[in-house]
């Protein structure tokens, strides 16, 4: 368990992530993306203040705060999920064209 | 940072468990087990944070993930197109460029973590990783702990106006509904909704007007 690993590990899941909030087509499957996206950051975070930050507190801060970001993201993400699908019967990115050109 | 092998095997079998079972995350028929794969990930992510000594982080991290993927799991059973994973889903746009995407981040990422320098700072054995963090959040950077907490009020209030069923001043969707095509008619551009009710389907719909 190096940083190296750590960050290669990181990778990995932000990389999964990536995949996952691009190709899904159901909102809460997009969603799902974006967590493992931030998955991938909060480990780096945690990576880079175990190995390289000599331990300063305000490395775990930043992992706390990725955490609130996520469940903000969670909840704006499944009230918006709610409201579209109530105005549009849509859950799916294709039936949304309202703003495209 | 000194450890044993004990902890270098367990942080190899946790890392290929997060990778797999996010990988899972995306393959899996279900949408249901795709939140559950998705918590697993989650997990083992928080085991490695507590071989890296931030005990408090990882089981934060345990915590706030079993409650949100319950409630994910649940939005799941709501939105799912394929009950019970019997029949084969996948459903996914651009793939190739996603899965492109996906690599050239994982390889971009990937190279950082391998060539770049680094500082070699581990924590030292005398510092309480929660007691630091706790005068951390309730010292210096309490504004900045303090507007997390704002922020997360905030997106409660706003969550409730979003998917509340009406506004102030009637239905909360009436301002973004198109006109009708004949005054005082169904909203234009809207579709059919009757399309699957030859058995009567339309009871199942509720209309909002």
């Amino acid at each position: 368990m190096t940083l190296t690993t750590l960050l290669l590990l990181a990778a990995a899941l932000i990389g999964i992530g990536i995949y996952g909030a691009l190709s899904q087509q159901s909102f809460v499957m997009l969603m799902m993306g974006l967590e493992m996206i931030l998955n991938g950051v909060m480990l780096a975070a945690v990576a880079f203040w175990a190995f390289s930050g000599a331990g300063v507190p305000e490395g775990q801060l930043l992992t706390i705060i990725v955490m609130a970001v996520m469940a903000i993201e969670m909840a704006m993400g499944f009230a918006l999920v709610v409201a579209v699908f109530r105005g549009k019967q849509a859950d799916m990115t294709e039936s949304l064209t309202g703003l495209k050109h | 940072m000194n450890h044993g092998t004990g902890v270098d095997i367990a942080f190899l079998l946790l890392a290929t468990l997060a990778v797999v079972t996010g990988w899972r995350v995306f393959r899996t028929d279900s949408m249901v087990r795709a939140s559950f794969f998705l918590l697993v990930s989650f997990i083992a992510v928080g085991v490695i944070m507590i071989l890296l000594a931030a005990e408090y982080l990882g089981v934060a991290m345990f915590f706030m993930m079993a409650v949100e993927m319950t409630v994910m799991a649940l939005f799941m059973v709501m939105f799912m197109m394929n009950p019970a994973g019997l029949n084969p889903m996948n459903m996914v746009h651009q793939e190739r460029i996603s899965i492109g995407a996906g690599v050239v981040g994982f390889l971009v990422l990937g190279a950082m973590a391998l060539f770049a320098a680094f500082p070699d700072q581990p924590v030292s054995a005398s510092l309480d990783p929660v007691k630091s963090l706790g005068n951390e959040m309730l010292g210096d950077s309490m504004l900045i702990f303090e507007s997390a907490g704002l922020v997360l009020l905030t997106t409660m209030i706003g969550v409730v106006v979003l998917s509340s069923h009406r506004g102030r001043y009637g239905a909360a969707a009436e301002g973004s509904l198109p006109p009708g095509l004949e005054p005082g008619g169904d909203p234009a551009g809207k579709p059919e909704e009757d399309e699957e009710g030859e058995d009567g389907g339309h009871q199942h719909h509720h209309h909002h007007h």
